[in-house]
């Protein structure tokens, strides 16, 4: 059963990332890219990290579409049909990402992973306890510095779409 | 783990979805299309943290703490770069790639 389930959630997302990637009408390529995401949520689901799962819908298909969307209706038409791509371009950029993607699958498949059949499952608190421990293998400053960060993107995000109005006002 | 499936059937699928990030990064020319192909490539990323996790080191939590840690600055990232571009369409009237050619002036 869940082999089935894990085989369509891959089919579809594969499908839904080359229709990303490959739709002129931009609006459906930010839907596409939504579908992608609920299919990797799922995933986690799959492999049940469950919070993940919920950070990846709340903060991908929730947050970041959402913003995609928003910045598409201010920029665009709905309807705006994008440029076609060069065919040269289209064949030098597919036939790189298929050497590289060659490449990759190589190494992977000669690879011996050593894989364990334990079934586990990790807990929010868990994660919560890993992300605020400060002894031997804690995550407290990495934590710190990347609430640092979200605080320097919201205030660097707002001064720069603010644009001019903020700055000639002082 | 997923019953039934190994560890190189979901290695392969997250290696065909950063490769299809990497095609979209290579053929787009409007801005906002090349910072979802990039989402597409961090999405790839995370789901590898988590699938080493959970197949190879399954007491271990390091891989589901460090794909937070990515979709946090995924997020932060898309933020800035759509403020950024909202900014440049006010200025030049385009997101296309080839008509943004100079930083300030």
């Amino acid at each position: 059963m869940e082999t089935i389930i894990f085989y369509i959630l891959a089919a579809l997302t594969i499908i839904f990332s080359v229709a990303s990637v490959t739709s002129r009408k931009i609006l459906r390529a930010v839907i596409y890219l939504l579908f992608v995401l609920i299919c990797i949520s799922g995933i986690y689901f799959l492999v049940n990290y469950n919070f993940l799962a919920a950070i990846q819908l709340t903060v991908y298909g929730g947050g970041i579409i959402v913003l995609f969307i928003f910045a598409v209706m201010l920029i665009h038409h709905v309807e705006l049909e994008l440029e076609k791509t060069a065919l040269k371009k289209k064949l030098i950029a597919g036939l790189l990402s298929a050497a590289g993607l060659a490449v990759t699958l190589w190494a992977i498949y000669t690879f011996p992973f050593q894989e364990t059949n334990t079934y586990t499952s990790i807990e929010v608190a868990d994660i919560g306890r890993i992300l605020l421990s400060y002894e031997d293998g804690g995550f407290i400053l990495p934590f710190e510095v990347i609430s640092v960060l979200l605080v320097a993107v919201m205030i660097g995000a707002i001064v720069i779409a603010k644009g001019k109005k903020l700055t000639e006002n002082n | 783990m997923i019953a039934g499936i190994s560890i190189y059937e979901i290695l392969t699928l997250t290696s065909v979805l950063f490769f299809i990030g990497i095609y979209g990064f290579f053929t787009r020319d409007n801005l906002i299309t090349v910072l979802m192909a990039v989402e597409l490539i961090l999405n790839a990323a995370a789901v590898n943290f988590v699938i080493i996790n959970t197949y190879l080191y399954p007491d271990l939590i390091q891989g589901a703490v460090y794909s937070i840690f990515i979709i946090a600055l995924a997020a932060a990232e898309t933020a800035l770069a759509i403020a950024i571009i909202i900014n440049l369409y006010r200025i030049i009237y385009s997101v296309e790639v080839k008509d943004t050619e100079t930083m300030k002036y």
